[in-house]
């Protein structure tokens, strides 16, 4: 069992579509878990359909929505960061580091959970796994927590391989789904959800394996 | 967010003339454009808070519809802009949405910073 798992992401749904059944699974086995989510998702696209939120209000609403995917999961912490979205990349280094660096110190996670660096699309998600890295990098061998990741990009296995944790999350599918839900003006998104309804199977098959990678550092 | 009704944001428009008013000005094609769809070309591009002041403004088109500002030294322009912000009286916000309901292009104008 883990005693506290650190997850970092920098968007509000990135947990419930990367690593809800995970986090719900660690919660329920007794773990503490922080959340810590770098932005607010301000510059997403999805607005609802037909959309009720706007560029200027998404902040706020989907401060609401993350804080209700987190109840649906169990999960005990959620630091919010305050990060601007899409800038992560530009941003100062040494801040995010840092910032990342204090959250290790103050709460010495026997997991860390994030993206791939360099395998996760979007390029928030690519600054938040490398920031991530470089921070735990920072630690002494002996200190570091496991960093899990998670990783999508095409063809991304044929440079870093096939996945080493396969988590089955099947007893958790519905905190998993309560969670996607919980982000309103996003989960309707066509190519998330499609366009219907599915069966208890097709549920399963879609959303009921995460897998991770285990960051390998180099010293 | 509701449908475009020209008349008011021509009214919106006018009572912004001639002072320091914010623009968040932007368009986008999504981040997982390219990810979903290899031949498409992702772009994105915004611009939040800048200070603009304009003597004319007008909103043209039958919808999706246009929006051109002439400053004292330019002009802003937006084109696809299909909603508005009805409740919001202080700022005006537009956007542009596509038929998923997605994002595209957002024009929004403010006395205050976003």
């Amino acid at each position: 069992m883990e005693r506290h798992v650190l997850v970092i992401l920098p968007h509000p749904d990135d947990e419930a579509f990367v690593a809800a059944g995970t986090l719900a699974m660690h919660v329920h086995s007794g773990a503490q878990v922080t959340f810590a989510c770098l932005t607010l998702g301000e510059m997403g696209r999805n607005m609802g359909i037909p959309p009720f939120a706007n560029r200027a209000t998404l902040p706020a609403i989907r401060k609401l929505e993350l804080e209700d995917s987190c109840r649906a999961l169990g999960i005990q912490d959620l630091r919010m960061l305050g990060f601007h979205d899409k800038m992560l990349e530009f941003e100062d280094p040494e801040l995010l580091d840092r910032t990342i660096g204090d959250l290790l110190q103050e709460i010495k996670p026997t997991l860390v959970m994030t993206f791939y660096p360099g395998y996760a699309v979007h390029p928030d998600h690519n600054a938040c796994g490398a920031a991530v890295v470089r921070a735990v990098g920072k630690l002494p061998a002996h200190e570091r927590p496991p960093v899990q990741c998670s990783a999508f990009s095409s063809g991304h296995e044929l440079e870093i391989g096939a996945p080493d944790v396969i988590n089955d999350v099947r007893p958790y599918l519905k905190s998993k789904l309560a969670s996607i839900r919980a982000h309103r003006s996003q989960f309707q998104a066509a190519e998330l959800m499609g366009n219907r309804d599915y069966t208890d199977k097709e549920l399963e098959v879609r959303f009921g394996t995460e897998v991770f990678w285990t960051y390998k550092f180099e010293s | 967010m509701q449908l475009i009704k020209q008349e008011e944001i021509q009214h919106r428009i006018d009572g912004l003339i001639d002072q320091d008013v914010y623009v968040h000005l932007e368009m986008t094609t999504g981040a997982y454009a390219a990810h979903l769809d290899s031949s498409k070309h992702p772009a994105a591009t915004f611009i939040s808070n800048a200070v603009i002041r304009y003597s004319h403004g007008s909103i043209s088109g039958s919808g999706p519809f246009r929006v051109g500002l002439k400053t004292l030294q330019g002009w802003v322009y937006s084109e696809g802009l299909t909603h508005y912000e009805e409740s919001d009286t202080s700022r005006l916000i537009m956007a542009g949405h596509d038929g998923q309901g997605k994002l595209v292009v957002a024009l929004q104008l403010s006395r205050e910073p976003f």
